[in-house]
């Protein structure tokens, strides 16, 4: 298969640009290396979550480390998909979804009274498994968040923060011409990448990602994949995954649930190589899932 | 079911004769269905069709009406310092009197003037009014002149003789001394043909020599008769082809219009006094007693207002409430009671609505009787169920995604419905309010409990003037005698089915433009 024929995939490979044009209000703070490595961004604690009489998730804890990629894998139905909702409160939506424990972010429990639902889902976007751009146009998909949190001040600096948006997920080339198309006309790649480039607009710290890739085609998958490895740089990133090898490709830290139950947890390398737990093992090998 | 576990039979499961004979089965009952299917159509196509040919050809003849052009003496109206204190009555009766100063005594004078309008001097001093300078006013015919005019009041037959008649005239009187034998028959027939006395006979009249003679009586096999019209020619012979015998079956007494008047009309088209033309008045008055004079502009500015009122209280009331029901509202018992009671709601009869307006809005409130406003009112309670269910339907249609994807990027509640949720969902709510509002303008019920079936001629100004609206104008007319009131009923409810057609292609319109914007 020619890899460079695919309308998706440019030529040479064009290079992340550079964010020098990019209004510094834009900019993710910078952060230090040692940050890194000391104090997790998010910390989830002895959660439960039920959905009326069923109990999706049993006791689990998990640390999300800044400025990493987090993998949550296992076979379908074993909660990671309703724990990574309970990271921006998604669950709130579900009248019957009952959470307990604690999750907290930066040190403050995000299911606090005090803490406001819309304020937190600013700061932990969310890109969901099929791409859901609005049916409105490009151009719109990405300028809704920022004008809603109000985010600029006038429409060059609108204009200015949609066009970096677009940039950094390698769209702006592809679609500069045609902004007020409707985002719901890109092909299922573009519109996934619309799709984060609508999550990163807000400027959030965090990334929820949904199996971003599976309903995608091969090479789309790789260019998102790409993208995640340098988005990595300015976001926290936790990903939910039924690809292994995605895991194994993106992901820093690893988290392994089955049936609810947190199994295993750890660097990602650590957790396909030499995982502690032995059903860990059957299912990174392929030998159940 | 045992030898299909045997290897053998799974091999021509499919293929046996019983499989192929079930398999044709399964064929023949979809020919069935679709026989069925399309016959069914075709049947309710063809009523369709056939019901509203039958609107349409009723309603043609209302939308023209034939008016006189008499020269009217206007000296009267220029000269006085109001020109309504005019004697309008007289201006019309003399100009129509010149036109045949043969017609004498009160009787016949009367039967002439019948041709026209009563109304005809105020539509006169209407027009005079408008412009004083002007020329060529016209008057309306009467309601049963204008319907012999289309042929829709006296069906005659006319032969035309074949051979040569000598007449004679002594005074009012006239007779045919020589005809050939075959017209006599034709004239024996019709005039024996039915029997009875002069009045219930049918009308054999002889044109001939310009002139019209009645046929009376038969005495020794010469027709004699009264001229309805005096001969002009001179002389007492007419060659064959030249005069006619024309027979109107039904007689005299069972008309509306007499012989004599049917004459005078014959002769005011002939020389172009008398000429069909649009018929503005139905367009632009309101009610009347005279079918002439009545016009749909009341009715159709009554059922305006009354639309207005009710899509602005029952689009905002029931989008509101469709949105707080399906976004909102924490699902239980209690909102469960509300939405099935919004769909039983949707299900009372219209008339229950008007009854609950004339015992609280009027009743109770005091609210202005046969008033657009509370006809309205009563429409929006009405059309409210509707509105909702529609709007809960298209909500409910709108992929959860969408929702998702504006509260993942910090959307309140609120933002999420009005900046996505509902412009999604915009197009199904407008065609359920389309349909909604449509029903409303249809329906009579609840406004006759609420006075709007009050007889008004005034056409209404605001939304606290009495007011009828087109379905109960439509009821109204076709509950009146006259015949020119069937066909106005006919025409209004064309009138009807135009402005809800207006309003379904308006509804695809903005469906159309809204699906635009969006893709």
């Amino acid at each position: 298969m020619d890899i460079s024929a695919h309308p998706e995939m440019p030529a040479t490979p064009a290079p992340i640009p550079a964010l020098v044009a990019v209004p510094p209000q834009f900019m993710a703070p910078e952060r230090h290396p040692t940050e890194v490595a000391s104090k997790p961004k998010m910390t989830v604690e002895n959660v439960n979550v039920s959905y009326g009489d069923t109990q999706a998730l049993f006791d689990v804890s998990l640390d999300i480390a800044p400025h990493q990629v987090t993998s949550l894998i296992g076979p379908s139905g074993c909660g990671k998909s309703t724990l990574l909702r309970c990271l921006n409160r998604m669950n709130d939506t579900i009248p019957q979804c009952r959470v307990s424990g604690r999750i907290t972010m930066d040190g403050r429990d995000i299911y606090h009274r005090d803490v406001d639902v819309v304020e937190l889902r600013a700061r932990v976007g969310m890109v969901f498994q099929k791409p859901n751009p609005f049916p409105k146009s490009i151009y719109e998909n990405v300028a809704y968040g920022p004008r809603i949190h109000g985010m600029t001040r006038n429409r060059g600096e609108l204009d200015a923060l949609v066009e970096t948006v677009l940039r950094r997920v390698g769209l702006y080339d592809e679609v500069h011409d045609r902004l007020d198309l409707a985002g719901t006309a890109l092909s299922g790649g573009q519109q996934q990448r619309l799709c984060i480039a609508r999550a990163i607009a807000t400027r959030p710290e965090i990334l929820l990602m949904d199996e971003p890739c599976s309903a995608l085609d091969p090479i789309a998958t790789a260019i998102i994949e790409d993208l995640i490895g340098q988005l990595r740089e300015t976001f926290t990133i936790v990903m939910v995954t039924h690809s292994m090898q995605q895991a194994a490709r993106i992901s820093q830290r690893t988290a392994f649930f089955h049936l609810g139950r947190l199994v295993e947890q750890g660097p990602t390398g650590e957790i396909f190589t030499n995982p502690a737990n032995p059903r860990t093992k059957d299912y990174v090998t392929g030998r159940t899932g | 079911m045992t030898d299909a576990r045997n290897g053998d039979d799974f091999a021509t499961i499919h293929t046996r004769p019983a499989a192929r004979k079930r398999l044709a089965r399964r064929y023949r009952a979809e020919r069935r269905f679709r026989f069925f299917g399309a016959a069914a159509i075709f049947l309710s196509v063809g009523f369709l069709a056939l019901l509203l040919g039958s609107i349409v050809l009723k309603a043609l003849p209302a939308f023209t009406h034939n008016f006189a052009a008499l020269e009217f003496d206007l000296s009267a109206p220029l000269e006085a310092s109001d020109p309504a204190t005019a004697d309008y009555d007289a201006i019309v009766r003399n100009a129509l009197r010149d036109r045949f100063p043969e017609v004498a005594g009160r009787t016949l004078r009367r039967e002439l003037s019948a041709l026209l309008s009563s109304a005809a001097p105020v539509y006169l001093a209407r027009q005079f009014q408008a412009r004083p300078a002007g020329t060529g006013f016209t008057v309306p015919l009467s309601d049963t002149a204008d319907l012999y005019l289309k042929g829709l009041l006296a069906r005659s037959r006319t032969i035309v003789a074949t051979g040569p008649a000598k007449w004679t005239t002594s005074g009012e009187r006239g007779a045919l001394e020589t005809v050939t034998a075959p017209d006599l028959r034709a004239i024996e027939n019709a005039f024996t043909g039915q029997g009875g006395q002069d009045g219930q006979r049918p009308s054999i009249l002889i044109e001939i020599a310009g002139g019209v003679l009645k046929i009376g009586q038969l005495d020794a096999n010469i027709p004699g008769g009264v001229w309805l019209a005096r001969p002009r020619e001179t002389g007492n012979a007419a060659e064959p082809g030249q005069w006619r015998i024309r027979i109107f079956d039904t007689p005299q007494a069972k008309r509306k219009l007499s012989d004599r008047q049917i004459v005078w009309l014959d002769r005011l088209v002939a020389n172009g006094t008398v000429r069909p033309a649009l018929n503005t008045i139905f367009f632009t008055r309101g009610a009347s007693r005279e079918p002439e004079m009545a016009g749909i502009w009341g009715a159709v500015v009554g059922s305006a207002l009354a639309l207005v009122v009710t899509l602005a209280l029952a689009f905002p009331l029931g989008v509101g409430a469709a949105i707080y029901m399906h976004e909102f509202a924490r699902p239980g018992r209690w909102s469960r009671f509300v939405e099935v009671n919004i769909n039983n709601l949707a299900a009372v009869p219209s008339i229950i609505f008007g009854l609950l307006g004339l015992a609280v809005l009027l009743n109770v409130f005091g609210l202005h009787r046969s008033a657009p406003y509370v006809g309205g009112i009563v429409l929006a309670l009405m059309t409210l169920p509707t509105i909702i269910i529609a709007a809960r339907v298209a909500l409910g249609a709108v992929p959860g995604s969408i929702r998702q994807a504006a509260l993942a990027v910090g959307a309140s509640p609120l933002q999420t419905v009005f900046h996505h949720v509902l412009p999604r969902a915009m197009p199904a709510i407008m065609t359920g309010t389309i349909i909604g509002m449509a029903r409303a303008l249809g329906e009579t019920a609840p406004l006759l409990m609420i006075g709007m079936v009050a007889f008004i001629v005034d056409i209404p100004g605001g939304f606290a003037d009495p007011a009828t609206v087109l379905p109960v104008q439509i009821f109204m007319w076709a509950d009146f005698p006259e015949a020119a009131f069937g066909y106005r009923s006919a025409a209004a409810i064309l009138v009807l089915l135009v402005f809800l057609l207006a309003m379904n292609g308006a509804a695809l319109l903005v469906r159309a433009r809204f699906e635009r914007a969006r893709s």
